[in-house]
């Protein structure tokens, strides 16, 4: 934009800085919660300046970790598994659709569609995993419903081998005798890389954070797959029942301190908060596009 | 009989696509066409033991027992009250927050705005929940504290339902906000830079500009994804009702939407009648809206429409 008023400019500034310290304050009073002596949190609370410093949250998180480190490699194992064979599955069906001579691509591209107007909803969803498929407190539970592939990821990966590849490359490559797989693999594939790391990054991100199928699909009996995010949902379910039933079942003594608390969650979104800025050119680039096609 | 062979041929060379696009093709079948079957549980009385098929039917039964309740009509006003207020607000907010930032000179800077704002976005509603319940927790938060400091006596904000339409509308505000900035952006970064410098050189001033180009060049974008968004009002985002209010039931009142009425009918009280029902009637009517939405975006603008 040419020519900013200069008063724009700076009320554009501090409007910016105060909606960044409002995005980012809550991670850091999660972290210094994280590293809070555990009576000072109880008597004065929560807080930026803690009295008295200590790692004790992490030293018993080390202490936990059997339990806590088999959950961290649930996580990595479902968000691996679960990205990768979406990525691939979501890339082959987009690169099929993008073919505009394939007999009876309407047809097929309507079916892809109708997925993002209408669903069943939870109820039939839920009774068929756990009656036909039994998936039931076992892995599939969280890696096979919703979340592998989504029609919407389908259309965007199409929209880019359709529009943003020439065809040209695909026609040249067969000529020379390429077979279609190996079309896709040589010349498809490597041309896609940016739209590939979009998807793949929404879809490592989702996994990475969902709770929902843990919560659907494990129980008691599961526990042993529980992922980080199941674990934090399950504390925040003690939690709730505590608050609502002064004399239960739930032992205040299993319960994580207030500050252990905080240090699990912070352990679970370290990668994130890690990795992000190095992503975060794809993930806004895969928002626009989101919006430019539904 | 040479142009049928000729055909055969024809078709033989597309097999591989189709192959490619099979695991795909599977997959939307499992996960979205099969559960339509389990559509007909709403009208039966379910039994696990019996299963879908050989369930009794008992018609309407199900939904004359939702809607006797006052948990339907609760669920209901929430999901749309709260819809409808947020796609109003995102709006408004989102437009102000990308005028704003595209204002701001500065790669570095205006990079670093948009990854902090955009970072709540990125985290699961479960570590939102804990983020809030750091400042609202009755035994540590960091707001409850400073209040019985200040004034000997806290909210329990967990028991009080007069303050959660207020939270979860901050807390959806604060987490959306990065994304409608970016949406929004977009469609700014596209204006052509020659209309700011005509008016410029007419002696427009900057707050004109914007009335008179940035937002009128908006509007289409903005309608468009209100409608869009319009057609989404029977969902709701299952996480932020769930889980923020840590799932407390003197919250119900204004927490419960349809998503979590439906939650936990089926896996805690094990009313699958109930929840089917709502399930279903979440799922009918939220096609309706789509298809109408769709309907209206591709009158108004053929490429932004789904169908």
């Amino acid at each position: 934009m040419v020519n900013t008023g200069k008063g724009w400019k700076i009320a554009a500034n501090i409007v910016m800085i105060l909606c960044s310290f409002l995005a980012l304050a809550p991670f850091v009073l999660l972290i210094i919660a994280s590293f809070t002596d555990e009576t000072v949190a109880l008597m004065n609370g929560y807080s930026y300046l803690p009295e008295k410093w200590s790692l004790s949250a992490y030293e018993y998180i080390v202490s936990q970790a059997s339990m806590l480190g088999r959950a961290y490699l649930m996580t990595i194992l479902v968000t691996a598994i679960g990205t990768s064979v979406g990525v691939i599955i979501t890339a082959l069906l987009g690169y099929m659709l993008s073919n505009r001579n394939l007999p009876g691509r309407r047809l097929l591209n309507l079916y892809v569609v109708f997925t993002m107007l209408f669903n069943g909803g939870l109820v039939p969803t839920y009774i068929m995993y756990v009656k036909t498929f039994a998936v039931k407190n076992t892995i599939f539970g969280l890696i096979v419903p919703n979340l592998l592939m989504s029609a919407f990821l389908v259309m965007l990966v199409r929209n880019y081998f359709e529009n943003s590849i020439p065809q040209d490359l695909y026609e040249a490559a067969r000529i020379d005798g390429a077979s279609e797989f190996q079309t896709f693999f040589r010349v498809a594939l490597p041309l896609s890389t940016p739209i590939l790391a979009t998807i793949g990054m929404m879809m490592g991100i989702a996994y990475w954070n969902d709770w929902q199928n843990g919560l659907y699909y494990l129980n008691d009996a599961g526990k042993n797959l529980y992922t980080i995010q199941n674990i934090l949902n399950n504390i925040n379910d003690n939690i709730a029942f505590l608050a609502s039933n002064a004399t239960s079942g739930v032992n205040l003594a299993d319960l994580p301190t207030t500050t252990v608390r905080m240090a699990i969650a912070v352990v679970g979104i370290l990668p994130i908060l890690v990795l992000y800025p190095f992503f975060q050119k794809y993930f806004a680039k895969g928002i626009t596009m989101g919006a430019v096609k539904g | 009989m040479k142009q049928d062979k000729k055909k055969k041929r024809n078709f033989k060379q597309w097999i591989p696509f189709y192959l490619m696009g099979l695991p795909g093709l599977i997959y939307l079948f499992i996960n979205n066409y099969l559960p339509l079957a389990g559509l007909q549980i709403a009208f039966k009385n379910f039994s696990y033991t019996k299963g879908m098929w050989d369930s009794p039917w008992v018609g309407f039964k199900n939904f004359k027992f939702l809607f006797r309740t006052a948990d339907s009509w609760i669920m209901i006003r929430n999901t749309l009250c709260y819809n409808i207020a947020w796609i109003i607000l995102s709006a408004i907010v989102g437009v102000t927050a990308a005028i704003l930032i595209n204002e701001v000179v500065g790669k570095l800077k205006k990079k670093f705005y948009m990854t902090a704002i955009l970072l709540p976005y990125l985290m699961s509603m479960v570590v939102i929940a804990y983020l809030v319940y750091a400042y609202l927790s009755p035994t540590a938060g960091l707001f409850t504290k400073w209040l019985e400091r200040l004034t000997g006596t806290a909210p329990a904000f967990y028991q009080e339902s007069k303050w959660w339409p207020f939270i979860l509308t901050f807390v959806n505000q604060w987490r959306n906000l990065g994304f409608g900035m970016i949406l929004y952006m977009s469609t700014i970064l596209g204006i052509d830079p020659s209309l700011y410098e005509a008016a410029t050189l007419d002696g427009a001033t900057r707050w004109q500009q914007h009335k008179n180009i940035t937002i009128p060049l908006l509007i289409p974008t903005v309608v468009m994804l209100l409608i869009l968004s319009l057609g989404q009002v029977f969902r709701s985002d299952f996480g932020l009702f769930y889980q923020v209010p840590m799932n407390q039931g003197s919250l119900y009142g204004v927490t419960q939407t349809i998503d979590t009425y439906v939650y936990r009918a089926l896996l805690k009280n094990n009313d699958v009648g109930m929840s089917s029902a709502a399930s279903f009637v979440q799922s009918v009517v939220g096609f309706l809206f789509i298809v109408g939405a769709n309907k209206i975006v591709s009158k108004l603008d053929k490429s932004s429409a789904l169908f």
